[in-house]
């Protein structure tokens, strides 16, 4: 047996013994969601969260290249070569459906009328930087979409990613070392072994040296399949890790 | 007030001149005038500035002026995609030169230009790579970038249907850019699926209305 595993009949509200994978990840992030909300959900992983929206939740999703009130995924003859989502992807519409340009949608979202987006993300920082449309490489092809504005924009920035990169690096760091695309802008990490609070506009910067004296920022709100002690083992001292 | 009424595409675009900056409406496909880019081709224009979200996928449009080496220069939000072969090609060969900015700025700078605003002060971007150099301000405690407008020579854009004075109306997510870009635009060039008689287009529902347009052409999409 695991010994970072808990008792399922111990463990606190929300936590559970296994990891989460990524439907039950989606499920959690989706059930936090206040009805009523307004939200978007970003390329990718945050996308499945819509699958995990209760119809009686109410939840209106925005999408920035023009639309509130998106439906799901269009198949077969719902598909309307006009009516895409931000990942291009054929979509359907929503009851209460309204069209806009483009610089209304950003207005939107930067006016801080989209109560929560939820993003994927290399490495977000302790202080609530992102990271998540370059990974540095200076090969790569820049490009930057809507990801900026969407960091910034919503009443609530949410994270959902793995908490390692395929190398076993920690992705919640105490500074970022990819490229910024907000500072200060992430409020909630969700991650399948554990989901975190972030003290809002405490921002490190772009790669800003670590200042040493810095009050803990992050909270753990619950762990899957691992203990405190070994999530606090994995992450910046600066992760309060202890039992709210 | 009357938008000039081209029988074809290639006689809408044919006063565009080489080295143009030109907007092209469209987020991927939605939206997106390719009988006037093919028009434009057609004509030879070359040395282009491309404004416009993506910098075109698979083989058509914004895509096949990439291809055919028309655009010297692209300002996009968001180039590389899976089937954007085109422009990675040619940017790899230091072909196309490539300003990207933050999708939000993109549209509130071409809004800028259109409504007459010198520059603005925006949240979007600051302390990333794309703020770098630009001035900054602290504005309510929060920090902010100055972002300037984009005009263009030609917008060419798609709508839905427009009527003889020029107003537009769009489908669903086909809107998109098009309407801040025929506002942004010296002259605006339109591609409708149909035009209509000065009427037929409930002034309550116009979304562009005819000033911003200078020219229309009906095409036949398929």
């Amino acid at each position: 047996m695991n010994p970072h595993q808990q008792d399922p009949a111990q463990a606190p509200a929300g936590d559970t013994a296994e990891p989460l994978d990524r439907d039950q990840l989606a499920a959690v992030v989706a059930a936090d969601i206040a009805p009523g909300s307004v939200a978007n959900l970003g390329i990718g992983q945050p996308t499945r969260v819509a699958n995990h929206l209760a119809a009686e939740q109410d939840v209106t999703l925005h999408t920035e290249n023009g639309m509130l009130g998106m439906g799901h995924e269009a198949v077969d003859d719902e598909i309307d070569p006009d009516l895409v989502n931000a990942g291009k992807v054929p979509v359907t519409e929503a009851e209460g459906v309204s069209y806009f340009h483009h610089a209304d949608s950003f207005a939107m979202m930067r006016g801080g009328h989209i109560d929560v987006c939820v993003l994927g993300a290399y490495q977000v920082s302790v202080g609530g930087d992102l990271a998540n449309w370059h990974t540095g490489d200076p090969e790569a092809i820049p490009s930057v979409g809507g990801a900026m504005d969407l960091a910034v924009g919503a009443q609530r920035t949410w994270v959902m990613m793995k908490l390692f990169t395929k190398d076993g690096q920690a992705k919640l760091v105490e500074a970022l070392s990819y490229p910024a695309t907000g500072l200060g802008c992430v409020s909630r990490v969700y991650t399948e072994y554990a989901v975190f609070d972030i003290e809002p506009g405490r921002s490190g910067g772009d790669g800003a040296a670590d200042d040493g004296g810095r009050e803990p920022t992050v909270r753990v709100r619950s762990v899957h399949g691992v203990d405190r002690e070994q999530l606090a083992a994995w992450l910046p001292a600066t992760v309060e890790c202890g039992e709210r | 007030m009357r938008a000039q009424l081209a029988e074809t595409a290639a006689e809408a675009v044919a006063g565009v001149e080489d080295g143009a900056t030109v907007m092209i409406s469209g987020f991927g496909i939605p939206g997106q005038p390719f009988d006037l880019i093919d028009a434009l081709l057609d004509s030879g224009a070359r040395d282009l500035t491309v404004i416009s979200n993506n910098a075109g996928g698979g083989d058509g449009g914004i895509a096949r002026m990439i291809h055919q080496r028309r655009v010297r220069r692209v300002v996009c939000s968001f180039p590389r995609q899976t089937d954007s072969w085109h422009f990675d090609a040619a940017y790899r060969a230091g072909e196309v030169e490539l300003e990207l900015t933050p999708q939000g700025n993109l549209a509130e700078r071409i809004r800028a230009a259109g409504a007459g605003i010198g520059a603005f002060y925006t949240p979007t971007g600051y302390g990333t790579r794309l703020a770098e150099g630009k001035e900054t301000r602290v504005i309510d405690g929060v920090d902010h970038v100055l972002e300037f407008p984009l005009a263009a020579d030609v917008a060419l854009v798609s709508a839905h249907r427009g009527d003889h004075a020029g107003n537009l109306v769009y489908r669903k997510t086909a809107r998109n850019f098009g309407p801040i870009m025929a506002a942004a635009a010296s002259t605006t060039i339109v591609e409708v699926d149909r035009i209509v008689e000065t009427g037929q287009i409930d002034p309550e529902t116009v979304v562009t209305p005819g000033i911003y347009v200078d020219t229309l052409v009906e095409v036949r999409r398929s």
